[in-house]
């Protein structure tokens, strides 16, 4: 029991990060059909952002230097910023193409931030604590789960709950759920195109930012294809949970995490590093069998 | 007699475009052989090699209109299948003890160990085709890259076949500027026979307006398969001919850089004509050359200037970025390279109008 518990566990703490990830693809996708896979990469410099630019392997602390919360506070912004300007400097213009066209050249912004990494702190791996704190394993009813896991779980859940608030209840939420659903017919009705897509880019980038220092926490070592191994998982999952659907891309999220778990412990020792081509596998079913995902979106037309 | 010069200049015409492509590799791979220094000499390899590439996407690509992300898969399922057959034949029991007996104990002739490879991966593309070809636009996309991403897993994990992980090295190195020419001009041969045969103008038709291509009789599925099984073969072929090149193979050789790498080619060439593909890799090429030069850095009296590493790759990304904001339809934008000075601008030899890019 306790070791299905511990499964568990370990299945909603890495959902949680996959499903982060995969809503702010699918709100950006909802809305402008955008596959955006530059979110890892937004991810990756969040993370970086917490060292100076420096070639050596030994970390030069930049914002990781400050007092926690004003750390956090920098981190989000910077990776804000930058989600802010990568729309308005490449997808802005190309805003009416295909959807492929658009993958394709969130391709190019992917490549061109990983690079910009390279080229600023070269491709080596580097360390980086976060503080002990987090690292300590909690004891609960007789299980011992790090407390970095449960802070992401509950981190992730608030964040679902005020993202579906601030949906539910603002403006401009209101807006984008209107966008997601017809987005022409929602600029026809006075919706302007340029808020509501810089508001989900916001969204999208201050999740990148929580997940870029989740991630972390987690791990203690930043690298540059981190985040965009993160975003190929949170990409399938949005697939898997439905396209467009924000639902369905948060359960996707944690649905890929929690295969992705569960697959980890009941496979055979040497079949189990191919558990992650069943979840690819998986996409290609859903998009044969449920092409618009678990979830489907109530609007027809979505990949 | 008239009639057949008739006939003679017909089909010279109808090969222009071909031989007016072939022509400027052959000079430069002559002119890299008898001038070159051997960094030139293998710059111009590696092009040539990269064309066949290219190439390869063009054929399902830029025929179907259908953006597929998982070419460099069959690549590296052809590169490991030219491997097993010619490598290492005192290592392979050892390091690769899972390959079947008669494979570990036997080294195959380079030729038909290349073909062995090519049909291998035609034969994947052909029976993953069989499932992702159902699918379209932005899902086709999405489904083939699941496709690159499962092969790249099984590949890297797959330690009694492929080393995992870890490279191969050792491997002939038998590829030439000359073989390299070869295979880049067979590539494009092929492709302009597909594109100007029935099968190829039925799935161009298809590009233009599936209901419209569907209504006069044509089956998306099947011309889709069609060429994504050549496309498959031709991408093999580029795989056996990195391999041979290289001598190193590992498995992320083939994985996301080299996809990008591609797909950019293809993109600021534009992906609606043969033309593009080749003018994609010879004019990034240069680029990438130009950029690798200053990596490595250049004396400027005293001092030496160098960029840092990965600046090639951000001028990458920032032309397929422009080039994708304000030339969608690439360098060639839909048209063969005919002779300029034709009077009657012939009607592209496909037959097929030009204002799909509008």
């Amino acid at each position: 029991m306790g070791y299905f518990l511990q499964v568990v566990i370990d299945a909603v703490s890495l959902g949680s990060l996959f499903a982060l990830v995969s809503l702010s693809i699918g709100l950006i996708f909802g809305i402008m059909r955008l596959i955006n896979f530059a979110q890892g990469d937004f991810v990756t410099i969040g993370a970086y952002s917490l060292l100076a630019p420096a070639a050596g392997a030994a970390p030069v602390l930049f914002l990781g230097a400050l007092p926690w919360p004003l750390m956090i506070v920098l981190v989000l912004a910077v990776v804000v910023v930058l989600a802010l300007v990568t729309e308005r400097v490449a997808f802005r213009p190309l805003r009416n193409a295909e959807p492929a066209t658009l993958l394709v050249s969130s391709f190019a912004v992917s490549y061109f931030l990983q690079n910009l990494v390279i080229v600023l702190y070269t491709s080596r791996p580097k360390a980086l604590s976060l503080g002990t704190e987090i690292s300590t394993v909690v004891d609960i009813f007789g299980l011992r789960i790090a407390s970095i896991q449960l802070l992401t779980i509950v981190v992730t859940i608030t964040l679902l709950v005020a993202i579906s608030a601030f949906l539910r209840f603002t403006p401009l939420g209101l807006q984008m759920r209107a966008s997601a659903e017809n987005f022409r017919m929602a600029r026809l009705l006075g919706v302007r195109a340029n808020r509501v897509i810089a508001g989900a880019f916001a969204i999208a980038g201050f999740l990148g930012g929580v997940v870029a220092l989740l991630l972390t926490a987690q791990t203690g070592v930043i690298d540059v294809r981190a985040g965009a191994t993160l975003a190929v998982f949170g990409f399938f999952a949005t697939v898997i949970g439905g396209m467009g659907s924000l639902v369905g891309a948060a359960l996707g999220g944690f649905l890929v995490g929690a295969v992705s778990a569960v697959l980890q412990t009941i496979l055979p020792a040497d079949v189990r590093p191919f558990r992650d081509a069943v979840v690819f596998a998986a996409v290609i079913v859903v998009l044969l069998v449920r092409p618009r995902g678990i979830i489907a979106s109530k609007s027809k037309e979505r990949v | 007699m008239i009639a057949a010069r008739n006939n003679f200049i017909c089909h010279l015409k109808a090969a222009t475009p071909v031989l007016l492509l072939i022509v400027p590799l052959v000079l430069a791979a002559l002119l890299a052989d008898q001038f070159g220094s051997i960094g030139v000499l293998r710059s111009v390899t590696e092009a040539l090699i990269k064309i066949v590439v290219v190439v390869g996407l063009y054929i399902f690509i830029g025929n179907s209109g259908v953006i597929s992300l998982g070419g460099t898969a069959f690549m590296a399922i052809a590169a490991y299948a030219t491997t097993w057959q010619t490598c290492c034949s005192m290592m392979k029991p050892m390091v690769m003890s899972g390959l079947p007996e008669f494979l570990k104990h036997m080294t195959v002739p380079f030729a038909p160990a290349a073909l062995i490879a090519v049909a291998l991966a035609g034969l994947a593309a052909f029976i993953s085709g069989l499932v992702l070809m159902r699918l379209s636009g932005l899902a086709a996309a999405i489904g083939t890259l699941a496709l690159l991403f499962i092969v790249n897993v099984t590949y890297s994990n797959w330690d009694s076949v492929t080393m995992g992980a870890s490279s191969v090295v050792g491997i002939p190195t038998y590829v030439t500027v000359w073989i390299a020419l070869a295979a880049a001009s067979g590539s494009i041969v092929v492709a302009y026979l597909f594109q100007i045969s029935r099968a190829g103008l039925a799935l161009r038709a298809t590009r233009e307006d599936e209901i419209a291509a569907q209504a006069v009789g044509i089956s998306i599925f099947r011309t889709r398969l069609l060429a994504f099984t050549i496309s498959g073969a031709v991408l093999g072929l580029a795989g056996v001919l990195y391999a041979h090149f290289l001598g190193v193979l590992a498995i992320d050789m083939f994985f996301m850089q080299l996809t990008f790498l591609s797909l950019s080619m293809l993109v600021v060439g534009g992906m609606g004509s043969l033309a593009g593909a080749v003018v994609g890799v010879v004019s990034l090429s240069l680029v990438i050359e130009l950029f690798r030069t200053l990596e490595r850095g250049i004396w400027l009296g005293e001092t030496k200037a160098s960029l840092p590493a990965g600046s090639q790759e951000l001028v990458l990304a920032v032309i397929m970025l422009c080039i994708l904001i304000w030339r969608r339809e690439g360098i060639m934008g839909w048209k063969e390279i005919t002779w300029p000075f034709t009077r009657h601008q012939p009607v592209s030899a496909s037959g097929e109008k030009i204002e799909a890019a509008a």
